[in-house]
């Protein structure tokens, strides 16, 4: 037991959870491009498709939210003993659950709710 | 009921007395509290998935007022997120330090990161009174009020993560590098570089999207 909780300590005292300067500078270059392309992309127009240049930019920014989550909040599987990534995915699961839930069902009740759209004499 | 009782006990008392003291060995002070500040980081995630899930939705009711595309300045957003971005390895290079115990090093860093975390309130400011002075107030319509308390919420974490940092500089400055101190500045690192991960999405989600759309 002892040993164990010595482990913890040492765990939390260790400098090597803080990252060095290399994964600092690699995570601060890599922000910077993933930063750059989507808006140069948006403000150039680069691609002529809107809705493509929608998914490329999104993809862009969730590689952005791994690459800072990695090297600049030092998050790894083993960290606390593996709670706080366990915490990291409850969050996203409700994170996910919440945006796609309200977009698609207040996208669903416009779209239902639009005046003209319905004739109501059809209705049962 | 009580014979019951009585006879577990006589017969444990015979026994040699085992403890269980799992829960009860030493915690060094403090040994919890990352991972305690993590699962609050979590917590304003929550918080700020409700806001944009907020924005989403009301992000196109623009009530015949201003859209993203006539309101948004992208090279001026640009700028904001270089600071917000710069800020967040400054604060990776004072924690570099701290490790190293350089005091003045350290509070140099610090000192850095507060000032690109000044100059990101103050541009956002000047957009927002820029905003606010062609008429797009956030009563003028559902995408106004959406995107002020989106970006609002995020530009008042980042204020308070300024006055947090400068209480955490006279902490240092009084005190030095103490373990207590090296605690404070680790979880003030997880905030900063929290807010600089909610400014992509609210970069990607509001600015970028918005001129797309």
């Amino acid at each position: 037991m002892n040993e164990h909780a010595s482990h913890d300590i040492h765990a939390h005292g260790d400098a090597g959870a803080h990252g060095s300067l290399k994964s600092y500078l690699i995570g601060f270059a890599l922000s910077v491009v993933l930063t750059a392309i989507p808006f140069w992309l948006v403000m150039t127009g680069a691609i002529d498709n809107k809705q493509a240049t929608a998914i490329v930019v999104m993809a862009f920014a969730a590689v952005q939210i791994v690459v800072h989550m990695v090297f600049f909040l030092h998050m790894n599987t083993t960290s606390e003993g593996g709670w706080s990534i366990l915490a990291l995915i409850f969050t996203v699961v409700l994170v996910v659950i919440v945006l796609t839930g309200s977009l698609w069902v207040m996208y669903h009740l416009n779209v239902n709710m639009m005046p003209g759209l319905h004739d109501m004499r059809q209705m049962p | 009921m009580t014979t019951m009782l009585m006879l577990q006990t006589a017969k444990t008392a015979d026994a040699e007395p085992v403890f269980h003291l799992e829960n009860e060995h030493e915690h060094a002070e403090g040994g919890s509290t990352m991972l305690g500040f993590w699962i609050y980081l979590m917590s304003d995630c929550l918080i700020f998935a409700m806001l944009f899930a907020a924005y989403g939705v009301l992000g196109g009711n623009y009530a015949a007022g201003p859209a993203p595309k006539d309101l948004f300045d992208l090279p001026l957003v640009a700028v904001n997120t270089s600071m917000l971005l710069l800020s967040s390895i400054t604060y990776g290079f004072a924690m570099l330090t701290m490790e190293k115990g350089r005091v003045a090093a350290t509070q140099a860093w610090l000192a850095v990161t507060g000032l690109f975390g000044l100059a990101f309130i103050g541009i956002e400011l000047y957009e927002f009174a820029h905003m606010i002075h062609e008429g797009a107030t956030p009563q003028r319509s559902a995408f106004l009020s959406a995107f002020f308390t989106l970006v609002g919420t995020h530009g008042l974490h980042v204020t308070f993560g300024i006055i947090w940092l400068v209480t955490l500089m006279v902490q240092v400055w009084t005190r030095g590098l103490i373990a207590a101190n090296r605690r404070r500045l680790m979880c003030l690192s997880m905030f900063w570089h929290f807010l600089d991960v909610i400014w992509i999405g609210v970069f990607t989600f509001v600015y970028l999207m918005g001129v797309l759309r």
